[in-house]
Parts: structure tokens; C-alpha cells; sequence
């Protein structure tokens, strides 16, 4: 008998089942507590305007600054420094807000900054990346072409040699912050050679645009453009100089996918507690309609999604924090916890009857969002794949 | 400019707090987190050191368990170190032993030229211990400050009143008692949680505040909790069915209540 065994028959926190909260230290509780008060008093009150509007409050980008988001994970040039799993916390909490403000960071400090930090000259990292971490300079991350999504490395943005300088041609699309940036990290091919070079472009440099992509009715609370280079001239300087293959992308959207594992779990979270508190208040047939069995089940599938993944975030977490995370790992996290995060909204959605097809909840918006979660940074197809063949040893890419 | 802020931790509001039976008093046993009420303290100390350009921030604050959690989000916030007292004798203590720990908290801090605190607590709430401090550290004080400037050796206060401010100047060093919501108190930032734990944090006894036991405690207390009971319940309200003159009712219930 220990005393676990004397713990009262048929009690359980709805919020934190498994009581994942223990697992964390004093540090890591201080910082998602921070990040769930600014979602609170920064976010949620807005958001649901940003997402009818179709924008993203720009302005928002020095306060995630001054927090010590942007590039928190990240050593150095002014960034916060934090643990993976700080960082992944800090993810969950922006995301159970919404997917918009999760993916502004996610772009920020994993795909412009991270580049930089990882391939970059001392001089472009002295340059852009303390500006990028205070939210003074926004950037974006340029590698999805029209006829280009899920096999990148068949891009055709080219970048030539002309003399000292590289001319880049092409069109991205689909790019995240694009239209609000001040600097995009472009990827593009060199012809002669085939390399994969990435670009620090100025985004008021000649020949650059970015329209903006309208009519989404998924993530409209983030700015998504299309990237166009028309003989964009750029000096060797603009270039990355540590990486010259499809290694360098891919490496800024491990990074990402990273992040988007445990923020999955926060939209997730958000639409279960939205389902759980409605379900215990809306009555039907003189009782609540938590009363019904088949109510039950479904938030009771929630609730283990939830925990699960949450459970699963953590793991990979710690793993990445003692270096022991590969790229199949992060699929692993990226493909089983955003499908399970879209279940539990759908089934949300459900039981919030028609309230669940309105803003005033945040359980359609969520469930939206995570469409374009399920496909960026790798679709669910594409991960599934990638797991495919770790356990198999055939690859199934190309039929 | 180094200023001491007065840092109550408390039981999260957010939760249900409940009494001890034993005691009559709240449970404590639980997390502590800082006082929303000295957050604002917190802020504006920062802000003066900021302005001043340059100068400590310390943290003083009376707690069972050595409870840290609230100190810690100050330390965050980015006050510089804190004293933290903690002894079993100190259960029981009422405003002013706690008034006396301060004191003697505040003794340990050198070349403090300004103590903060709020005007009232969140959870005791007597609003008592800015004024107690303030005697026993033989200091002037001014409550009730919405806004503070420092020039010239003195502090410049907008003391909140009914009807608006009044403007008081007083020498420094001194107590002033900020009011909840003058200002915005900023979030921790992740570099600030990072650093706070390796913060300096003086944790003193009983002892070393040169206090004995029959000073502070239950033994200190020149008053008892002799019992606790429950809030009346509500007594259902007065209707007024609209005869023509419900409008004339309701002005005169206001007017009775002093409302109108
Ligand atoms: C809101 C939003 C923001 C985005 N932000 C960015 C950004 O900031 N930067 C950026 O570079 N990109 C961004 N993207 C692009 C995103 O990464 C791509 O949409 C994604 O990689 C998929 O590419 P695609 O849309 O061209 O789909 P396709 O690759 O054309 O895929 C279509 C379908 O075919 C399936 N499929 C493809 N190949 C296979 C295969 N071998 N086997 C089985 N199924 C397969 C896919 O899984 C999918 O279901 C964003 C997308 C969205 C929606
Ligand atoms: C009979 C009695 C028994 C009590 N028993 C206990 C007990 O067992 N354990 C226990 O922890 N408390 C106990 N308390 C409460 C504790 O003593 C209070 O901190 C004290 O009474 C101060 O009262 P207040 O919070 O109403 O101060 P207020 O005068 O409302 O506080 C004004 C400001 O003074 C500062 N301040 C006040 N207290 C502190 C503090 N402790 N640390 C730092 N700054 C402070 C803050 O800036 C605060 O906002 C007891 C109180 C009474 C009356």
C-alpha cells in the first residue's frame, strides 16, 4: 500500500488528467503561465475580429518580442536561450489563443531566424537577428512554389550569378507573414550547379512583391502572400553561406514542425474545455447534455486526445533537449498529434451544436485552423510517408 | 535609486481559498503567487530605477514554508534580489507583527532610499501595514499613489482622492503606498525567468530579524480570531410591479441607499 492506493475512488482534474503539470519544473510553469496570461489578455479578446477581418495585428509582433518569444530557442543575438521544452510550451499556450499567432512565431523564430542562426554569417547574424528577436523586423520564409508543395526540392525560383551579384526569379506561394515582412528567406536554385542557396531579401529591394493571398477560410487571423522575384539583384552578402542543399530548408522546417507538435495540442486543449463547459451548462431534455452517454464518450475521447498528445509533446521535448531527436521523431509528433488535434475539434464542433459554427466559440475557428496546420510543414500524407519508411526501409514517395 | 518593494505572496485567488478550522485563518499551505495588488509596485519601482538611471529593486516579504513562486515573478519581472523571512513562530502573526518583520527586512537592505508597497493586500486586506512600516522604520510616508517622480532627494506623489489628486512632496528616503491598477505591470520576460532563479535571495529566520518569538506569532497578536461564520445569505430582493410610478420607487430605494 503506498499512497497513491488511498486516493479517493472517481476523482480526476478535467483540465490536467494525467497531471502532465507535475512534470514540469518551477522555470517552465512560470513561462507557460506568462504566455497563457498574454493569450488571455492579448489574444482571446481580439481574435475572433482578427479572424472574421482576415488580419493579424502587427503591432503584436514587439510585445511577442518583448516577451522573449521570437527565436526563444535560440542562443545569442539577443534570444531568450530557452530549453525546447519551453519553447514547445510556449507554443501550445500561442496556439490554445490561435493557430495565427502560434504560426507568426513559428515563422518568425524557426524558419527566418533560425536560418540565420544556423547557416548565416557572423555579419547577417549581428545584423538581423537582434532586431528579429525584439519584433522590430519581421520576416518570412519563402520556399513553397506554385508548382512546388510537397516536393520542394523540385522548385524553380532560380538565382544566377552576375558578376558579384545573384538575379533571383521566380514565384512562392503560400508564404506566411509575406505581405508584413521586412525580410524573407528565400530558396532558390543555381542552375549551373543545382545548389540550393537561401537569400536574406530585404522585401523593399526592386523586383520583390508580395500581393496578399485572400479568400482563405482557415487561418485568417495570419497573413499568407505569394513571394514574386522579378530580377530581384542581391549582393553575395544576401546569401547564406553554410548551406548549399535541400538540407538548409528542410532543417528551418524541422524546427517548425517542432513546434506545431505541441501546438497542436493547444487548440486541441481549447476546443475540449470549450466542449466540456458547454456541454455541462447547455440543457436539453431537462438535463445537460453532459448527462448523455453518448455526450460522455465524446468528451471523455477528447479528454485522452488531449492528454495523450500533450504526453507525447512533453516526450519529444525532453528528448530534443538532450539532443536525441531526429526528423522521424518530429513526424512522428507533427502527423499523429495535429490529426488527432483536428478529431477532437470536429467532435467539439459537434457538441456545441450550432453554436459550434460560430466565432463566439473557439471551437470552429480552431478546427479551421487546423486544416492548414494538417498541411503545412509537411502534410499528414507526406509524415506518414516519412514514417513509412523508417519502419519499412522502402521509400513510397514516388510511385 | 535603490528601492524596496514589499512582495505579500498569496493563495491564488483564482482558486477556492479555504479556512482552517483549527486557526480560523487561510490555508497557506499550498502555492503562493505575488499579490496582483504589489505587481504594481513591482512595475512602477522598475520604472523609477529605469528613469533614474540605474539602481536595485529588492524584494521584501514575510511567508510561511519559505515560499519562493510569488518572489520568483517579481525577480522576473526584473527586480534585482529579495529578503525573504520565514519562520514557524511567524504563524499567526497579525498586521502589525508582520509590519515589524517588514521592518526588520527592510534593515537588511542597504542604502534604500525608497519603500513601496500597495495600499492593501489582496488576500488580509486590514490595509494597515504601509502605515506601521513606515513608524517603526521611523520614515515619512505618503498613500495612496497613483503616480511617483523623484528629483532633487524628494519624491513627488499624485495622491489618489475622491474627487481627483492632490500633489505631495516628500524627503526621501520614505514609505508610499501605491494603488492597485496606476499602472501596467509588464509580463515576465522568458530572459527574466531564466535569470530569477539565480537571483540573490536572503532567507532569514526569526532570528536573524533580531525579533523574538513573543513579538510576532500567535503569542504576538494583540487580537484573536474567536469564531467564523458563514456570510448571511442574500434576503430576497424588493419587487417593484410597474404601476405608473416604479420609476419614482426605484429613485427613492436609491436615494434611501445614499446612491443617488
Ligand atoms: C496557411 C498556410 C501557410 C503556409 N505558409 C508557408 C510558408 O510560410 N512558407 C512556405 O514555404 N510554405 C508555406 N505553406 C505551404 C505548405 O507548406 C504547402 O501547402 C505544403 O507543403 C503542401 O504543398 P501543396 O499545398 O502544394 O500540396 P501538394 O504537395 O500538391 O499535395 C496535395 C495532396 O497530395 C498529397 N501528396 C503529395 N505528394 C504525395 C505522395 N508522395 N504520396 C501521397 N500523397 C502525396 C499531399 O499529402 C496532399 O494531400 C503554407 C500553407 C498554408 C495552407
Ligand atoms: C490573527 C491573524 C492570523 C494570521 N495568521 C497568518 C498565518 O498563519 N500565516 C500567514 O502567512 N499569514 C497570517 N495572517 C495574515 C498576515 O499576518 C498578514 O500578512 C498581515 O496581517 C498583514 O495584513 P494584510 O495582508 O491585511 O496587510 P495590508 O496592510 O493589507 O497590506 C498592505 C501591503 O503591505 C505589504 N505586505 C503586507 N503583508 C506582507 C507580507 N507578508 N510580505 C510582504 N509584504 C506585505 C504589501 O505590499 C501589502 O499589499 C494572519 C493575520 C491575522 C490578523
Amino acid at each position: 500500500m503506498n499512497a497513491s492506493d488511498e486516493r479517493p475512488f472517481g476523482v480526476g482534474d478535467p483540465r490536467d488528467f494525467l497531471e502532465i503539470d507535475a512534470l514540469l519544473d518551477d522555470e517552465e510553469r512560470m513561462l507557460r503561465d506568462t504566455v497563457r496570461r498574454f493569450v488571455d489578455d492579448r489574444v482571446l479578446p481580439d481574435v475572433a475580429d482578427w479572424f472574421e477581418e482576415g488580419t493579424f495585428p502587427r503591432d503584436m509582433a514587439k510585445d511577442l518580442g518583448a516577451l522573449g518569444l521570437l527565436g526563444m530557442h535560440l542562443e545569442g543575438y539577443g534570444c531568450a536561450g530557452a530549453s525546447a521544452t519551453a519553447y514547445g510550451l510556449a507554443c501550445l499556450e500561442l496556439e490554445a489563443g490561435d493557430s495565427g499567432a502560434r504560426s507568426f512565431v513559428s515563422v518568425q523564430g524557426s524558419l527566418a531566424m533560425f536560418p540565420i542562426w544556423r547557416f548565416g554569417s557572423e555579419e547577417q547574424k549581428q545584423r538581423w537577428l537582434p532586431p528579429m528577436a525584439a519584433g522590430e523586423v519581421i520576416g518570412c520564409f519563402g520556399l513553397t512554389e506554385p508548382d512546388s508543395g510537397s516536393d520542394p526540392a523540385s522548385m524553380r525560383t532560380t538565382a544566377r550569378r552576375d558578376g558579384g551579384d545573384w538575379v533571383l526569379n521566380g514565384t512562392k506561394m503560400w508564404i506566411t507573414n509575406g505581405s508584413i515582412a521586412d525580410v524573407a528567406v528565400v530558396w532558390a536554385r543555381e542552375p549551373e550547379t543545382s545548389a540550393i542557396h537561401g537569400f536574406i531579401v530585404p522585401t523593399d529591394t526592386p523586383g520583390f512583391s508580395a500581393p496578399e493571398i485572400h479568400r482563405k477560410l482557415s487561418l485568417r487571423a495570419s497573413i499568407t502572400s505569394e513571394l514574386v522575384l522579378d530580377d530581384v539583384r542581391l549582393p553575395d552578402e544576401a546569401r547564406l553561406p553554410e548551406v548549399a542543399t535541400m538540407r538548409g530548408p528542410l532543417s528551418c522546417l524541422n524546427e517548425a514542425r517542432y513546434g506545431i507538435l505541441w501546438g497542436a495540442m493547444g487548440a486541441a486543449r481549447a476546443c475540449y474545455e470549450a466542449a466540456l463547459d458547454y456541454a455541462g451548462s447547455r440543457i436539453q431534455f431537462d438535463v445537460p447534455i453532459a448527462s448523455f452517454q453518448l455526450t460522455q464518450r465524446k468528451l471523455v475521447d477528447m479528454m485522452v486526445k488531449v492528454n495523450k498528445g500533450t504526453l507525447l509533446a512533453l516526450h519529444l521535448g525532453r528528448m530534443k533537449d538532450r539532443g536525441q531527436l531526429s526528423s522521424t521523431h518530429v513526424s512522428f509528433g507533427k502527423m499523429d498529434n495535429v490529426r488527432e488535434a483536428l478529431w477532437v475539434a470536429r467532435e467539439a464542433r459537434g457538441v456545441l451544436g450550432a453554436n459550434g459554427i460560430t466565432l463566439e466559440y473557439p471551437v470552429i475557428r480552431h478546427m479551421n485552423n487546423l486544416e492548414s496546420v494538417y498541411t503545412y510543414e509537411g502534410t499528414n500524407e507526406i509524415h506518414t510517408l516519412v514514417l513509412g519508411q523508417a519502419i519499412t526501409g522502402i521509400s513510397a514517395f514516388r510511385a | 535609486m535603490n528601492i524596496v518593494v514589499c512582495a505579500k505572496q498569496i493563495p491564488d485567488p483564482a482558486e477556492p481559498g479555504e479556512l482552517d478550522p483549527e486557526t480560523k485563518t487561510l490555508k497557506r499551505d499550498g502555492k503562493l503567487i505575488l499579490d496582483e495588488s504589489d505587481m504594481y509596485g513591482v512595475e512602477m519601482a522598475l520604472q523609477l530605477a529605469d528613469n533614474a538611471g540605474g539602481g536595485e529593486v529588492t524584494l521584501v516579504s514575510m511567508a510561511p514554508d519559505n515560499k519562493v513562486d510569488g518572489i520568483r515573478t517579481g525577480l522576473a519581472m526584473g527586480a534585482a534580489k529579495a529578503v525573504l523571512v520565514s519562520d514557524p513562530a511567524l504563524a499567526g502573526t497579525d498586521a502589525l507583527g508582520t509590519a515589524k518583520v517588514l521592518a526588520a527586512a527592510v534593515g537588511k537592505v542597504e542604502g534604500a532610499d525608497l519603500v513601496l508597497t500597495a495600499t492593501e493586500s489582496s488576500d488580509g486586506y486590514t490595509g494597515t501595514v504601509p502605515e506601521q512600516l513606515a513608524e517603526l522604520l521611523g520614515l515619512p510616508s505618503v498613500t495612496f499613489a497613483k503616480h511617483i517622480e523623484i528629483a532633487d532627494g524628494k519624491v513627488k506623489v499624485q495622491r489618489q482622492t475622491d474627487a481627483g489628486y492632490d500633489e505631495v512632496e516628500c524627503p526621501l528616503p520614505c514609505v508610499v503606498s501605491v494603488t492597485a491598477g496606476v499602472v501596467e505591470p509588464r509580463y515576465p520576460s522568458f530572459k527574466g525567468i531564466m535569470a530569477a532563479k539565480s537571483k540573490p535571495l536572503d532567507q532569514l529566520a526569526l532570528a536573524d530579524t533580531g525579533l523574538e518569538a513573543d513579538q510576532v506569532g500567535w503569542a504576538g497578536g494583540g487580537q484573536e480570531i474567536v469564531g467564523v461564520e458563514d456570510a448571511p445569505e442574500r434576503e430576497a430582493g424588493e419587487i417593484i410591479e410597474d404601476d405608473g410610478t416604479g420609476a419614482e420607487k426605484i429613485v427613492a430605494y436609491l436615494e434611501n441607499l445614499k446612491l443617488v
